[in-house]
């Protein structure tokens, strides 16, 4: 499937603070980009704007594929993956079971047991999120972005907490999914180490 | 129809584990059945006059005791965000939230109200009339109060707001509902059990939308 | 109607209307009271009777005061504009004052008529809930930091107050039936001798048109305090 992502003229206004206006780009299938900039300067906002969590004050968001546009959000929401810095992980259930019940609520036609070993999960499967470090919680969300199985990743600090190898994992995980046509989009603050385009925000005054 | 039972699966899993609230909610509704004797004393033929109402009365602030995490915890951990984007509206995800709170608290609660009713000298007939009345009733209050638990899902303190929020909206469940107690105590019919019903019908149908709304404002 | 729906051109029309409307009030709740007081003593509820002269036009505004204020919120709601958010948001303190003296006047009027400040009157339990909604949805509003979700939260709950509004009144009509002991007097049942319409319209008027001046006041202060708040936001770096 080729998929791109259209934004046109994006203003986002929070509690009457411009944060971006005027915002434009395209990207299509296969690319990834970074969104950089200093705290504050509108990173997660934007994030939640293409996800349609938050309402633009004016311009378009748009997700093109082969079948659809969607312009409405909810439309959009189908076809994004969601990994945010918050981790979603229940204390009291264990890892396998979250990769279970979000393999059932995305509908997912993996089987959330394969997703254990590429992500180093094996070995805590079945112990409860409250025992989870905050790297192996990141890597839960990392798999669970996996079982989405959705086109276009939103990506919200994705190497926070990660060791060397979570963080050569998340660029693999990206090279891997723009290779298979997919788009990304991340939100962070060093560098992804991987060959994607840039965008910064909050640079103008 | 998989999104939906996911989530009605795992959020009454989740209730009824250890922190999850709804035995909590259990003990807090035996403690204040316990407690009005104490307050009324133990002349029987009061206790049987007013066990409908005080059962009611105790079975609707014990379910709100649950139910101010019913999307907080969701919206605290990130949760929601993810539900938001599961194939299935965020309608049907407060539809799947209310289903489970009320089979993890009203269900319960309804079964338990069997047992203390004894404690109030309730005859058989009225017994079964208030855990008719309970089980028709109790899932106005688990989607009412989702509507409360949705409007206040952002605020620290939100606990403390939900009940001064749902508990007057309730007021039609507990009149309809001791009332339907009353009716089979005094051989009388007041057709109680029908509006109750058809009250609890209307919030379970419209519910859901008002609590989706809120959440999605919410989400911003 | 949405031409005056621009805060500017509010603050302006709102800026001519409000003395005359004042002028008004006054007028009306002068002549209101002049009436009132010198209606012959009611027969059977003595000087008692003039109590309703406020008690009934408090519990009609307060109801009026709920009506306008879900108007406003789906206008809110539906056409996300700040002005209706700041008519919803003012209504609801003047609407839980008009309810409270629609309660305290009632309580008054009860004692020498049924010998208890309180008997579970049918209209005055439903307007005791109708405080308690008043209450929550202030409460709900203040509790939300962010002002557009704290109105957008508000509107959803003035809706659903007002979808079950009637089935509450229904209900407690009901139970009162259910659980009747002696016959109550209904306020403003037997008592609209034609004495007694005319004070009864004038006052009714009279609050009404305070409703409207207090009204248009709060939605003027709330406009000046977003400007304010807007101002120190864009100062601040």
């Amino acid at each position: 499937m080729t998929i791109a992502l259209e934004v046109t003229d994006l203003t986002c206004i929070r509690g009457q603070r411009v944060l971006f206006r005027g915002l434009a780009f395209t990207l299509l299938g296969g690319r990834a980009l970074a969104l950089e900039g200093p705290n504050g300067s509108g990173k997660t906002s934007l994030l939640r704007l293409l996800a349609g969590f938050l309402k633009q004050a004016s311009g378009t968001v748009r997700v093109l594929s082969d079948t659809v546009a969607a312009d409405e959000p909810e439309e959009r929401g189908r076809f994004i993956g969601w990994h945010a810095h918050q981790d979603a992980v229940k204390p009291q259930m264990t890892v396998r079971e979250q990769l279970a019940f979000h393999a059932r609520l995305y509908e997912s036609p993996k089987d959330p047991q394969t997703m254990l070993a590429p992500f180093g999960l094996t070995a805590i499967a079945d112990l409860p999120g409250q025992y989870l470090s905050a790297g192996q919680k990141r890597r839960l969300g990392l798999a669970r972005l996996h079982l989405s199985m959705r086109p276009l990743w939103l990506l919200d600090e994705p190497l926070a907490a990660l060791d060397t190898a979570g963080k050569a994992l998340v660029a693999q995980a990206i090279t891997a999914h723009c290779a298979a046509g997919g788009l990304v989009v991340a939100a962070t603050h060093e560098p992804l180490g991987i060959d994607c385009d840039a965008l910064r925000l909050g640079s103008e005054p | 129809m998989t999104p939906f039972f996911a989530l009605l699966k795992r959020d009454t899993s989740l209730a009824v584990r250890a922190g999850g609230g709804a035995a909590l909610a259990l003990a807090f509704f035996a403690c204040v059945v316990t407690l009005v004797p104490l307050g009324v004393g133990p002349d029987l033929k009061l206790l049987a006059r007013i066990a409908g109402g005080v059962l009611w009365v105790a079975a609707v602030l014990a379910a709100l005791l649950s139910l101010d995490r019913l999307f907080q915890a969701d919206y605290e951990d990130g949760s929601l965000d993810l539900l938001a984007l599961a194939p299935m509206s965020l309608e049907a995800s407060a539809f799947a939230k209310i289903a489970a709170h009320w089979l993890a608290t009203g269900l319960p609660l309804t079964l338990l109200s069997a047992l203390l009713a004894v404690l109030y000298n309730l005859p058989v007939a009225p017994t079964g009339a208030l855990v008719l009345s309970l089980l028709v009733g109790t899932p106005a209050v688990s989607a009412i109060g989702a509507i409360g638990a949705a409007l206040t899902l952002s605020i620290r303190r939100g606990g403390l707001i939900l009940p001064l929020i749902v508990l007057p909206l309730l007021a039609p469940a507990v009149i309809f509902g001791s009332g339907a107690v009353l009716a089979v105590l005094d051989a009388m019919s007041n057709g109680a059990m029908l509006l109750l019903a058809a009250f609890s019908l209307l919030a379970v149908v419209l519910s859901p939308f008002a609590a989706a709304a809120s959440v999605r404002l919410n989400l911003g | 109607m949405f031409a005056y729906a621009n805060p500017k051109k509010f603050m302006e029309l709102s800026g001519t209307i409000l003395p005359w409307l004042s002028g008004a009030t006054i007028l009306a709740l002068a002549a209101g009271l002049v009436l009132g007081f010198r209606t012959p003593p009611d027969y059977q509820q003595g000087d008692t009777v003039r109590i309703m002269f406020l008690h009934v036009p408090a519990a009609w505004t307060a109801m009026m005061a709920y009506g306008l204020m879900a108007l406003a919120s789906v206008i809110g709601l539906v056409n996300r504009h700040p002005l209706a958010d700041a008519a919803a948001k003012a209504a609801a303190p003047l609407g839980a004052v008009f309810t409270a003296l629609g309660l305290v006047t009632g309580s008054l009027w009860g004692k020498p008529m049924w010998g208890a400040w309180w008997v579970w009157d049918g209209r005055l339990t439903s307007f005791l809930l109708l405080l308690l909604i008043y209450l929550g949805y202030i409460a709900l509003g203040s509790a939300i930091e962010d002002e557009t979700r704290a109105a957008r939260a508000s509107a959803i709950l003035a809706i659903v107050g007002a979808v079950n509004l009637p089935i509450i009144e229904f209900s407690v009509d009901w139970w009162r039936t259910l659980h009747q002991g002696e016959s109550i007097l209904r306020s403003g049942g037997p008592l609209i001798a034609p004495v007694f319409l005319w004070p009864l319209f004038l006052m009714a008027i009279a609050f009404t048109l305070l409703f409207f001046t207090l009204w248009i006041v709060r939605i003027r202060t709330e406009i000046l305090r977003r400007r304010a708040r807007s101002l120190m936001l864009s100062e601040s770096p």
